[in-house]
């Protein structure tokens, strides 16, 4: 039993941070209509901003944290000005934005590799503090994560809820031409939805690194498919969905561990299980779990 | 001799974008001309290699027996991921197609028992054995060798061999695609890419011909997969990570998106950014070390690919009318 409960906290604090970082993709996705293959590297490069802010210049980490916030939010901004909303208007469909997306994820990578190099690289914390909580034992990482990951994903969803602009994107997302024939502003929200997606994919990022301890250059990447089945999970366009199937997801990969689940899969499989919960959702229910049916 | 004017190091090059030329024509039928939006065309590949290797150093089987039921896995592969996932629309075949390759490198990966884990196929035999499994194909290369001394003299060494070898089997697969691609079952396919519901309202069995497109490039990719076995003398699951299967994409998109003759051309241009910003010593290129300049590769193929989609979707030789991608 000690042991279920650890896995099923094991699994919130890896869930939170997919969640995080799913949430982001899915307005992206649904708003947008951009599969944004670069998402992981988002996280990434907010990973590696943090790194050169805690370490190289010495400042705490919830400064380093913030920095990469608002770095990875201008870089995502940038890109929309740049080079998404140019696309959009010469006319790019899902697919050729989606190939894009492989070209800006392999620009992205290896220019986060030219920049740190490619060993691996930790935050200055103290990694050896554990607090035991009962029978449940947490590092002081997995702590901050768990803190600061369901702060994030509270105000966001508070934001989905009640502002105007939250209330827009999820218009938007549901249904263009609709929202558009409203009066809402296009334009600005999707501006506003890069923000918010880029900047939660540093924060996202950051907390990795945390929880990782060590990280390199291919972390956001590794972490990319769990988001997209979260996304998948959840139905494509919805932040709520995002959000619960970052949970479920984190926690079916840790607790598929479970001993008592006929010896559980050996944890080096975590990953494979959620490419096949991934694979199984759009098999047998590619609207998600907690979409409506409806042709997708 | 170093440099530009290396032969040797020329045929290399001229190997490795042969092998991509087969393995692009297999996305090539997937992609450009059925239309199906196939991440994961890498695995094809890994189940190619390996299922042979595995055969040959395990079983004792003869390399070319081994080699035709390494194709075959692989195609029953294509059908398998077919089945549940050819109704999905494309962006959900995508994300789907590269968990299926994930799924393949990652068992790779962590199923030491069978294909020597991370170390690769030297493994197979347990650590320490050092398992080969081409002695047969390095003898049909030695042959192959002897017979192009007679033309080439000296210059006839192991690269340039399997040079001829592997373009020899490129330009037949150009060929007979060429001719299938024009048959009434290379018309149907491409009538499906354009217009599902019109070709299904003929009467055309939509997912069959996907199911057999995807096969067929399954194969390529398993063809593709044993050059890449046979040259190497020895492969690990990092050989098959989904860059693989971004490359090939490149060289489709860059060649021109259900042309044939734009795969060897996007293959061989491929080769050349690969080779060339290894040995330019001009700045800005000479301030990177080899490390930097192979990312540096990767960031020039990402804007590749990004300025093609951007500005000439269809490639090098595509047609705008035949686009698959908007």
């Amino acid at each position: 039993m000690t042991e279920l409960l650890q896995l099923v906290v094991n699994g919130l604090v890896t869930g939170s941070i997919i969640a995080i970082a799913a949430i982001g993709l899915s307005l992206v996705y649904g708003i947008l209509k951009i599969v944004n293959f670069a998402h992981g590297d988002y996280l990434t490069l907010g990973a590696f901003v943090a790194f050169t802010v805690n370490v190289t210049w010495g400042f705490g980490m919830a400064g380093a944290a913030l920095a990469a916030i608002v770095a990875v939010a201008l870089v995502g901004f940038g890109l929309e000005r740049g080079l998404w909303r140019p696309l959009r208007r010469r006319g790019s469909g899902l697919i050729g934005l989606f190939i894009v997306s492989i070209g800006l994820a392999l620009v992205l990578r290896n220019v986060i590799l030219l920049v740190w190099g490619a060993r691996p690289r930790r935050y200055d914390v103290d990694v050896f503090q554990v607090y035991e909580l009962g029978p449940i034992r947490l590092s002081q990482s997995q702590l901050v994560v768990i803190v600061v990951a369901s702060t994030a994903i509270t105000l966001v969803g508070l934001m989905l809820a009640r502002t105007r602009l939250g209330k827009g994107m999820r218009a938007l997302a549901d249904n263009r031409q609709l929202a558009a024939a409203t009066g809402i502003d296009a334009d600005r929200i999707t501006t506003y939805t890069w923000l918010l997606a880029a900047g939660l994919a540093g924060l996202g990022g950051v907390l990795q690194g945390l929880l990782q301890n060590a990280f390199t250059p291919s972390m956001g990447f590794t972490l990319l498919l769990p988001i997209f089945a979260a996304v998948i999970l959840g139905g494509v366009g919805s932040a709520y969905g995002a959000l619960v199937g970052g949970l479920v997801l984190g926690l079916v990969m840790e607790v598929s561990t479970w001993s008592a689940l006929a010896g559980g899969i050996p944890s080096v499989y975590k990953p494979v299980v959620a490419f096949a919960v991934l694979i199984g959702v759009l098999v047998l229910r590619p609207q998600g779990v907690l979409g409506r049916a409806r042709t997708v | 001799m170093t440099g530009l004017a290396n032969v040797q190091f020329w045929a290399f090059v001229g190997v490795v974008a042969g092998i991509f030329t087969i393995f692009s024509l297999g996305l090539q039928v997937q992609f450009g001309f059925a239309g199906l939006l196939n991440f994961g065309h890498v695995a094809f590949m890994a189940i190619g290699a390996y299922t042979m290797a595995i055969l040959v150093v395990k079983t004792g089987l003869s390399l070319w027996i081994a080699s035709l039921i390494a194709i075959a896995v692989s195609m029953g592969f294509g059908l398998l991921l077919g089945l549940p996932t050819l109704r999905l629309r494309a962006d959900y075949l995508a994300i789907t197609t590269i968990a299926f390759g994930e799924i393949v490198r990652y068992l790779a990966l962590n199923e030491q028992e069978l294909t020597g884990g991370p170390q690769g196929t030297i493994n197979l035999e347990g650590a320490g054995a050092a398992a080969r499994y081409n002695d047969e194909w390095l003898d049909f290369q030695r042959t192959v060798q002897g017979w192009l001394e007679v033309l080439l003299g000296d210059n006839a060494t192991r690269d340039v061999t399997m040079l001829v070898i592997v373009w020899t089997v490129a330009l037949v697969a150009i060929v007979l695609l060429q001719i299938l691609v024009r048959s009434p079952w290379g018309r149907v396919l491409r009538s499906i890419r354009e217009d599902e519901d019109a070709a299904s309202a003929l009467g055309k069995n939509v997912f069959s011909y996907r199911l057999q497109a995807l096969a067929l490039g399954a194969a390529l990719g398993a063809v593709a997969g044993l050059f890449f076995a046979f040259q190497f003398s020895f492969f690990s699951p990092n050989d098959f990570e989904p860059l693989t299967t971004f490359f090939a994409y490149v060289i489709v998109i860059l060649g021109g998106t259900a042309k044939n003759w734009g795969v060897p051309l996007g293959a061989l241009i491929f080769g050349f950014i690969f080779a060339g910003t290894r040995f330019l010593d001009v700045w800005p290129l000479n301030t990177f070390d080899s490390a930097e300049r192979a990312y540096l590769r990767l960031i020039i193929v990402g804007l590749i690919l990004i300025g093609l989609m951007a500005f000439r979707p269809q490639g090098i030789l595509g047609k705008r009318e035949e686009l698959v991608v908007e």
